[in-house]
């Protein structure tokens, strides 16, 4: 299988944020900045390969009625694991994006993956079906992220461009919803016009 | 889906596997994460104590204590040199901000005399009560040096010393209230 | 006093869902008639009172004795599940037109981040048992608050003249984010 392919579709055709509109909650709360969506983002996505792959593994050994709460002990693992290990070795971003690291386990993106594919087909598929989400979500959430950063802080990624602060209501709640509108906006925009097919 | 047949059998092993076998798994990333975990949070209190009180050659948060205060109590951490006491750092806190909780570290000299004063949480509307931070505006220089026997620590519309951050007053009475706090139960029971 | 201090907290200062952005997708996804959100808080309502009183529970009497408080999440999210699926029996039997109504939503409560979320948070925030409950009940109120206001708005958007590139979702993002902004007014009315 092509493995470019899956990643493109991904993060264009079925980009869980833009396109799926999956996943919104850990969208507009982390993104006050580039670096936050994109720690964000790569959590998720180390979830979601994981937990795509083993549930493809096991997939064969669950009774049909069980499969959900199984997936969801799978998941909750996964996402137990990165909690640990963030708060270990990331202390500055685990207390940055705080409740919704064990919160990825409700991301309904991690959830609707496994019962949509990983339950259907092959290990590797499983994986790179969540690599290739994955990143659509981190990309997403990284320009969501940098947008904010930008617009509220005059800063990106960390690095001021200016004094003072920016438009504030950028890296509040309000501002949240009013840039992921527009972004949305923006993609679809370009996605009609560069990936009809 | 091909899957096992939906036993009640098939359906409690299964279960129970999955849960056994993750509840392993988990406890040994737990056990491998532990004490990461707990360095990450003392060197986070180390840092806030290092930036509120004089240089010192001992480890405070080792020597933590509490000191009941009014309902509650606060932790207070002794900084040595040469095994003299150069300082406290107590961390303090107030519930009057405009969003609610804030937390503070202060730095004291043994005398009272307030070192240093960093913030350890706040969620004041940025561009006005969040200017307490440092890298915002200098609102917390005014209180290095002073010793509150003195310094009323109260914004001027109050009758006090302080100068507050301009159109946040409430943002800068819950800070004084939080200092004020500090001060009292250092002086009440902290080592000297 | 405490009380009063923590539901108008919960339900206007830091509304669950246009301050903490917990329980977006359901807010998007099923605010677009009153009626069904007005089922749709109640069922989340009813499941989020619960939740924090079994988890509280849980946690203090089964997970910190045993030292096993890092299997919170896991813990806390399948007793979300097994509370969801208990409603919807007792629904289908009770109100079976509303069990019809909220259809695919109801199952979806599981995944709605505002239960999970505000159990971990009564915990993190070391509430007692009572707190805790008056807390997640509160929450959800305003979780219901604003989806009802929201579904009002929306039912309004449906008749008017909206650019073709906004329609649906965008147009919906905006609007929540004035009524967030709306929202931020009540900061500062809990001295």
């Amino acid at each position: 299988m092509n493995v470019f392919k899956e990643i493109v579709r991904g993060v264009v055709k079925e980009n869980p944020t833009f396109v799926l509109l999956l996943g919104m909650c850990p969208t507009l709360a982390t993104t006050t900045s580039a670096v936050n969506g994109m720690g964000m983002g790569f959590a998720t996505l180390f979830v979601l390969a994981m937990s795509n792959m083993v549930i493809s593994m096991v997939k064969d050994l669950i009774p049909g009625k069980v499969r959900i709460p199984a997936f969801i002990v799978i998941i909750a693992s996964f996402v137990t694991m990165v909690d640990l290990s963030m708060a270990a070795y990331l202390p500055a971003l685990h207390a940055q994006l705080g409740i919704f690291i064990p919160l990825i386990v409700v991301n309904c993106i991690v959830l609707g993956r496994a019962e949509a594919f990983a339950s259907k087909n092959g290990v590797f598929a499983s994986f790179m079906d969540g690599v290739g989400i994955g990143l659509g979500f981190t990309l997403s959430l990284t320009v969501l992220g940098a947008v904010r950063e930008m617009l509220g802080s005059k800063a990106v990624f960390g690095f001021k461009f200016g004094t003072g602060d920016g438009m504030l209501i950028f890296v509040l709640a309000p501002g949240a919803f009013l840039a992921l509108a527009y972004l949305m906006v923006l993609f679809n925009k370009m996605k009609r016009k560069y990936f009809s097919n | 889906m091909a899957g096992k047949e939906s036993t009640f059998k098939n359906m409690v092993v299964t279960l129970f596997v999955i849960t056994f076998v993750a509840s392993a798994a988990l406890g040994v990333v737990y056990e491998l994460t532990k004490e990461p975990i707990e360095a990450a949070q003392v060197a986070k209190i180390n840092n806030a104590i290092k930036s509120v009180v004089p240089p010192f050659d001992n480890n405070p948060s080792a020597e933590g204590y509490l000191v009941a205060y009014e309902k509650d109590s606060l932790k207070m951490y002794p900084a040595k040199k040469d095994g003299k006491l150069v300082g406290v750092a107590v961390e303090t806190y107030t519930d009057k901000g405009f969003a609610g909780h804030i937390s503070l570290i202060v730095g004291f000299l043994p005398d009272g005399t307030i070192n240093d004063v960093a913030i350890i949480s706040q969620h004041e509307t940025p561009g006005l009560g969040d200017k307490m931070e440092k890298k915002k505006s200098n609102f917390t220089v005014q209180f290095m040096g002073k010793n509150p026997k003195d310094f009323k620590l109260m914004v001027r519309k109050d009758g006090g010393d302080v100068d507050a951050i301009t159109a946040s007053t409430i943002s800068s009475r819950a800070f004084c209230d939080a200092v004020d706090r500090a001060y009292n139960a250092f002086m009440k029971g902290g080592k000297k | 006093m405490e009380y009063i201090i923590i539901v108008i907290t919960a339900i206007f200062v830091n509304n669950v869902v246009l301050s903490q952005f917990l329980g977006i997708c359901p807010f998007l996804g099923v605010s677009s008639k009153v009626e069904t959100s007005l089922g749709m808080a109640g069922a989340v309502t009813f499941v989020m009172a619960l939740a924090n009183l079994v988890t509280y529970f849980v946690f203090n009497y089964i997970l910190l004795p045993l030292h096993i408080g890092y299997m919170q999440t896991i813990t806390f999210i399948l007793v979300i599940a097994a509370l969801v699926q208990m409603v919807e029996i007792i629904l289908k039997k009770v109100a079976p037109a509303l069990y019809q109504a909220l259809g695919i939503f109801l199952p979806l409560i599981t995944t709605n981040c505002a239960v999970l979320g505000i159990a971990l948070l009564a915990i993190q925030k070391n509430y007692n048992l009572v707190e805790s409950v008056v807390f997640s009940t509160a929450t959800a109120l305003g979780f219901g608050l604003a989806l009802v206001i929201f579904a009002g708005l929306r039912e309004n958007l449906e008749l008017a003249e909206v650019p073709r590139e906004m329609k649906g979702t965008p147009i919906a993002l905006v609007t929540a984010g004035i009524l967030a902004m709306a929202f931020m007014g009540f900061a500062g009315i809990v001295k």
